[in-house]
């Protein structure tokens, strides 16, 4: 997959599962605030990162993933390619 | 009162049902497929909420819960209580159910196929648990007084109304959210299917339920959601509160025998209970809606039982599960409601498919037609698994 | 299978399941009886032997089954087709 298209599908299954707008999803703003994550709802974020690119993120991992643009990258560098 | 059934998703819609006979049974193909003896169900609509209920709310929701919180904004309105209300005022909150089955089989299915326990989500925990109903309105209305669940099997509904009604009289609270809530979905009952507990009418899905019938042959599952706002009699006054009519008592008892089987003596000594803390003459009593679910034991002994404290009074009992199945957890609640709609407009709806009485039945009122008929109390049973058993009796305040 | 072979696998299996004496089960004695069966038990009987010999007996020939030997003719006739 291009990065071009990953990014497009990870906005895409994100903003469907927690109901935004798919323009509030920009490289640099924070994923917590913008999809309005707590604790909980943080963790389906987790699994259905895994369910749909097959791409883990551990505990230790989420915390460095603090913007949309770091989780771009972070999925793009693990996926399968 | 608020209600969300097979019959209606609100109090207008369920009083016509009634009124008209109207049966929410089908045949459902899927339970066929999975291997069910009986696809009989009622059937539901599950309740959009998008745009309601933030995403975060709805993904500890089970479809119980969603049942629940339409009846229950329907109870809130019709009660003319609103958010800024429910801010200012301790609230609490007491809710029959004794199953979250679909939930659970399927967070289990996840992790025995993924082996990864994130996959199931967040949202499976809160989903699962038997409060599920309790945990989910509390947060959704933001209830700060009792919050509890009360698992009473088929009586659930019934204690916790009965339970939120002793808390008032106690002076514990001013207010409780009161109901039941059922989840309608092959894997919570597969396993009543298996001990040959439903109907296998299936050529005739809506005449399957036939509660006191000579010929019936099981009961047909049911659910939704039944609430009803319970308030102390001063506070409501004054506040200008529609008040629609008053708990009169709360009778209960066990069997002590049986876990499936029931017996006469318990709901005998459950009636009776419910009549003597009345402390009204069982004369005034003008309406009896029966627990009688359709299966050939059970409605034998609730006949029986009846008859034991009624005697040769005749006063007109039917039972709504002719029309909604059983709706178990939910039935003590919606019952009420029921009973109160009836109440509310002068009329007794038919014990539909009542065609023969059997020996017990024979000996009881039961109109296999709606008639016309103004009273202004009622009494209205459940019972349950392990020998539950709960008695209501109401009275109309105009 | 042959059919001492089954009605003592057969024995074995109920005596396990109902916890009573194996030496209970006879060709004349009642089903119910000699394993206390209820209503709820014997949908448990058809189970176990659902489970064990891939036969299933229906609830209404199961109600004409009393004693062993006929619970030992039926699974014979079913296990031979």
């Amino acid at each position: 997959m291009e990065k071009q298209e990953l990014i497009a599908k990870i906005n895409q299954v994100l903003a469907d599962e927690f109901e935004v707008e798919q323009s509030v999803i920009t490289p640099d703003a924070d994923i917590k605030s913008t999809l309005n994550l707590d604790s909980l709802s943080l963790v389906d974020m987790v699994a259905l990162i895994e369910e749909e690119f097959g791409v883990k993120i551990k505990g230790t991992e989420l915390a460095s993933v603090k913007t949309f643009g770091l989780l771009y990258d972070f999925v793009f560098d693990r996926m399968e390619k | 009162m608020g209600i969300y059934s097979c019959i209606g998703k609100n109090l207008d819609e369920v009083r016509e049902s009634l009124y008209n006979g109207k049966s929410g049974i089908v045949f459902d193909p899927v339970r066929k497929e999975m291997g069910f003896r009986s696809a009989l169900t009622a059937y539901l609509e599950k309740p959009d909420l998008k745009g309601v209920l933030s995403r975060n709310q709805r993904v500890y929701m089970p479809e119980q819960a969603l049942y629940a919180y339409v009846a229950t904004a329907e109870a809130l309105k019709n009660a003319k209580i609103d958010q800024d209300y429910l801010d200012s005022h301790v609230v609490g909150l007491m809710y029959g159910n004794d199953s979250s089955a679909d939930p659970v089989v399927k967070a289990v299915d996840t992790m025995r196929a993924k082996k990864d326990t994130t996959l199931v989500g967040s949202g499976a925990i809160f989903q699962s648990m038997n409060s599920t109903v309790t945990m989910n309105l509390s947060c959704i209305f933001k209830l700060r007084g009792i919050n509890l669940t009360v698992s009473g099997a088929c009586a659930s509904g019934s204690h916790a109304i009965g339970l939120g009604a002793l808390l008032i009289s106690n002076g514990l609270q001013d207010m409780v959210v009161c109901g039941g809530a059922q989840e309608v979905n092959p894997f919570s009952i597969g396993s009543f299917d298996g001990i040959s507990a439903f109907s296998v009418r299936e050529s005739d899905p809506t005449r399957a339920s036939r509660p006191f019938d000579r010929d019936r042959d099981g009961l047909v599952p049911g659910g939704g959601a039944a609430t009803v706002i319970i308030e102390e009699y001063e506070h409501a006054v004054k506040r200008g509160a529609p008040i629609l009519a008053e708990v009169l008592s709360y009778g209960f008892s066990s069997n002590g025998d049986h876990i499936s089987t029931p017996n006469v003596a318990g709901p005998t000594a459950s009636l009776e209970m419910a009549i003597r803390l009345a402390g009204i003459n069982i004369d005034e009593i003008g309406y009896i809606n029966a627990h009688a679910t359709s299966t050939p034991v059970g409605d034998a002994q609730e006949a029986k039982a009846i008859y034991n404290v009624f005697g040769d009074r005749r006063i007109e009992v039917t039972s709504t599960k002719s029309q909604t199945g059983h709706e178990m957890w939910m039935a003590g609640a919606s019952e009420v409601i029921y009973s109160m709609l009836m109440m509310k407009n002068d009329f007794i709806a038919a014990n539909i498919n009542f065609e023969n009485p059997d020996e017990d039945s024979a000996k009881l009122l039961i109109p296999d037609k709606r008639i016309e008929k103004k009273f202004n109390t009622f009494l209205s049973n459940s019972f349950g698994f392990g020998g539950t058993n709960a008695t209501l009796i109401v009275r109309n305040i105009d | 299978m042959e059919s001492t072979e089954l009605i003592s696998k057969l024995n074995n299996i109920l005596a396990q399941e109902f916890e009573v004496d194996v030496a209970k089960i006879k060709p004349e004695a009642n089903i119910k009886e000699t394993l206390m069966l209820n209503s709820l038990d014997a949908v448990d009987m058809i189970a176990v032997i659902e489970y064990e010999f891939g036969v299933k007996i229906p609830s209404g020939e199961y109600a004409h089954m009393k004693v062993f030997s006929q619970l030992y003719d039926y699974m014979l006739n079913a296990l031979k087709n």
